[in-house]
């Protein structure tokens, strides 16, 4: 039984995380109806927000202190972040250790702006463009993307840590009633948990409970309609991109302290979210994130080594497996709608 | 009419079947030791690369630029093609042909299984399928299948190996009937260096032989079906055509094609890994057959032939390079335009195919193929509507069956 429940919470965080890519992908889906592959990129750019923020408040010049020597006996140059030197050491060193929570604040405006530099400058001329060209120019706008992230940052992962405080595991299964040292979790896998379902959250309570999404609710329903009612779906649709790619930045923001980003994450994340989004169903949100979390779980279950033992390999392929399954039997995913991408 | 063809395919087989034979003059037009050296591109490996990815674009030429049907897996078949070659060196014989057959069928067998399956959906869920089942082929060969595939270091010959037909004798490389791909004759005229190479003649007559067959389906009624289910599917349907058959064999042939592909690049270089078959490399093959020109003739091979040219001789242009180029200019002006185009050559090849591929898409979705007549169209001063030549002049029609 605890063996399970610890399957499932470690299901949890990888199911987070598609869950909110696979979210990111399907607003821009139902909205535009353009099928992104430069979303992995999207999700990468976030990560990259987190490595910058860090380097920025690592940002140093050097002084030479008198009282110490280097090993030639001349005077050591030490060198000094500039934050410690304006806000004191205790509070850069808290500044640089919560580093990848600020850089949520930090990524949301990047991020739109991203977002919105791809709408207008890239993905507008696609709309009336058929779908293999989208998937094209997009595939080849994610090349670009990583190719400029790896010229500035390399070709090797950067860490970035959580939080001292989120760091550690915690013995998740004596809170609910295991025995102690049986469910043992990582502090930061939960808070990422948390963070995507406040996420996950909010973007479904701003399109159901504000104007602006009921709107957008109106224009992925019947986008015609709605502009004929006087309304500029266009505008609403823009922001929803710069939403969209809001919320895969800050999903890759905070998952770089659980996975050390480097810049090919991208295209590794994209292919699992796109099976994620057919999965849950082309075009539906519930569908995309009930998918994510259950393939997210799905896949930690394949990697126990009793169902190893059984089905070797299992653990690399269950995604697609599962996802090629349903695609042959649930022709629209779990919860697709009638005639959305069909033939 | 040779060979079934009317008369002006057959000057046009003619002419590329020539332009195939003289491509070490062709890729060789400087001489040694000018400046322009290094744009020279007559290496054996290079134009055999050349020969092979032709092969696997015009292969996928057949399902994507005629039916439509996008596949982003299909640098499975190339893998699977690379594995059953090397393994046939490895049980049989060091001769090219039991190779090359056993790669072609394996890959046609594999082929079927996976088209059999994607072809279930078309757009956008043929287009994910062909993507999950190329990824479960490029884990698998990895993790558990490491017994056939040799894991991450790659299927190799060695000299424990059985080869049943082959004399204890025989030297590790492989041959065409006793003559080694990898032996070659230079050939040294008015300070050009020409290399005359087994393996690449190989494959390029191999390359011929499928441009031959790629001819003869674009021209057969069962090409104009692949071409009617691109245009409108649901409409051949209600004709009474059951499009699933013509689709499978679209898919099956272009396997075969990417089999052979694969089997010969075993022939040039007998170590097979698995990283042949990830997604991004069936990218590889799409951006080729794009940049090129889709649902062209000449297009998949022009558009190979220019990414891996360019991926050789960009590579080679690092930023000394670059500094003996614009030496001339004021040094402050130099170092910027140094700085600038360094990004886009050498280590930043992947940018400047990104740029160029997207640039492709945008403002000429035919390729280069389109670009040319373009051109050829200015020159000309023809009116624009009086091309009956279709094959050599797409319409950017859509890609995907929707």
């Amino acid at each position: 039984m605890d063996a399970i429940f610890l399957q499932i919470l470690n299901g949890l965080d990888k199911g987070s995380a598609y869950a909110l890519i696979a979210l990111g992908l399907t607003l821009i889906f139902g909205t535009l109806g353009v099928v992104n592959f430069a979303h992995g990129a999207l999700f990468m750019i976030g990560a990259f927000c987190a490595v910058t923020l860090q380097k920025l408040f690592g940002l140093s010049y050097q002084v030479i202190d008198e009282t110490q020597t280097d090993f030639l006996g001349k005077p050591l140059k030490v060198d000094v972040p500039y934050l410690e030197s304006w806000l004191g050491p205790e509070f850069s060193a808290a500044l640089m250790d919560w580093s990848v929570p600020l850089a949520i604040l930090f990524s949301i405006p990047i991020m739109v702006v991203v977002g919105f530099v791809m709408e207008r400058g890239l993905i507008k001329h696609f709309y009336n463009r058929p779908h293999a060209d989208q998937i094209l120019v997009t595939f080849g706008l994610a090349i670009v993307l990583q190719e400029i992230v790896k010229y500035f940052y390399g070709a090797n992962p950067i860490q970035t840590g959580a939080p001292e405080m989120f760091k550690g595991a915690l013995d998740f299964g004596v809170l609910i009633g295991f025995e102690p040292n049986k469910v043992i979790y990582p502090v930061w896998r939960l808070v990422y948990f948390l963070f995507s379902a406040v996420v996950i959250g909010g973007v479904f309570a701003f399109l159901r409970f504000t104007t602006f999404g009921m709107v957008v609710r109106a224009g992925m329903a019947d986008r015609e309609t709605v502009g004929l009612l006087g309304i500029n779906i266009d505008k609403r649709f823009t922001i929803m991109f710069g939403l969209a790619a809001a919320v895969t930045g800050m999903a890759g923001v905070m998952y770089t302290p659980i996975l050390a980003p480097n810049y090919h994450m991208g295209m590794d994340f994209l292919v699992l979210s796109f099976v994620v989004v057919v999965v849950g169903g082309m075009g539906s949100l519930p569908g995309a994130v009930l998918a994510g979390f259950l393939l997210g779980i799905l896949q930690s279950f394949a990697s126990m080594n009793e169902v190893k033992a059984i089905l070797p390999g299992i653990d690399q392929i269950v995604i697609y497996l599962v996802a090629i399954i349903i695609l042959l039997t649930r022709p629209r995913g779990l919860m697709g709608k009638r005639g959305v991408m069909e033939e | 009419m040779i060979l079934g063809l009317n008369r002006r395919d057959t000057r046009f087989l003619i002419i590329v079947i020539l332009l195939t034979l003289f491509t070490p003059f062709l890729m060789q037009p400087f001489s040694e030791g000018s400046a322009l050296a290094q744009f020279n591109g007559g290496y054996p490996d290079l134009m055999a690369k050349v020969a092979i990815f032709g092969i696997f674009a015009m292969g996928f030429n057949i399902l994507f630029g005629l039916t439509g049907y996008l596949s982003f897996g299909h640098a499975a078949f190339l893998g699977v093609g690379s594995y059953s070659a090397v393994w046939m060196f490895k049980l049989l014989t060091l001769n090219v042909f039991p190779a090359l057959i056993f790669a072609v069928i394996i890959s046609g067998l594999f082929a079927l299984i996976i088209g059999y399956i994607s072809l279930q959906r078309s757009g956008i869920y043929f287009s994910i399928l062909t993507l999950a089942m190329a990824e479960m082929s490029y884990r698998l060969a990895y993790s558990v299948l490491t017994p056939i595939t040799n894991g991450e270091t790659g299927l190799q010959i060695r000299a424990t190996d059985p080869r049943i037909f082959d004399s204890a004798t025989s030297s590790g490389s492989p041959n065409l009937f006793g003559l080694e791909l990898s032996s070659s004759f230079k050939w040294e005229v008015l300070n050009h260096v020409f290399t005359f190479n087994v393996g690449f003649y190989f494959c390029a007559f191999v390359a011929i032989i499928m441009f031959y067959l790629t001819l003869r389906i674009f021209r057969s009624p069962f090409g104009l079906i692949l071409r009617a289910v691109k245009s409108n599917q649901t409409r051949l349907n209600y004709t009474g055509h059951n499009t699933r058959p013509y689709t499978l064999a679209a898919f099956v042939i272009s396997g075969l094609y990417a089999g052979l592909a694969g089997g010969l690049l075993a022939l040039m270089d007998p170590l097979a890994g698995a990283e042949r078959m990830v997604w991004t490399a069936s990218g590889e093959v799409v951006i080729m057959t794009i940049l090129g020109g889709a649902g062209t003739l000449l297009g998949p091979v022009l558009g190979a032939g220019a990414i891996k040219y360019l991926e050789i001789i960009f590579a080679k242009i690092n930023e000394n390079v670059l500094h003996g180029w614009f030496g001339f200019l004021p040094d402050g002006l130099e170092d910027f335009i140094v700085f600038i185009l360094s990004r886009f050559t050498g280590e930043g090849w992947h940018l400047t195919l990104g740029l160029m591929f997207m640039g492709i898409i945008i403002f000429l979705p035919g390729g280069l193929v389109q670009g040319g007549q373009r051109i050829a169209a200015k020159f000309r001063r023809k009116a624009p509507n009086d091309d009956d030549d279709s094959e050599h002049h797409p319409k950017s029609t859509s890609h995907v069956a929707e």
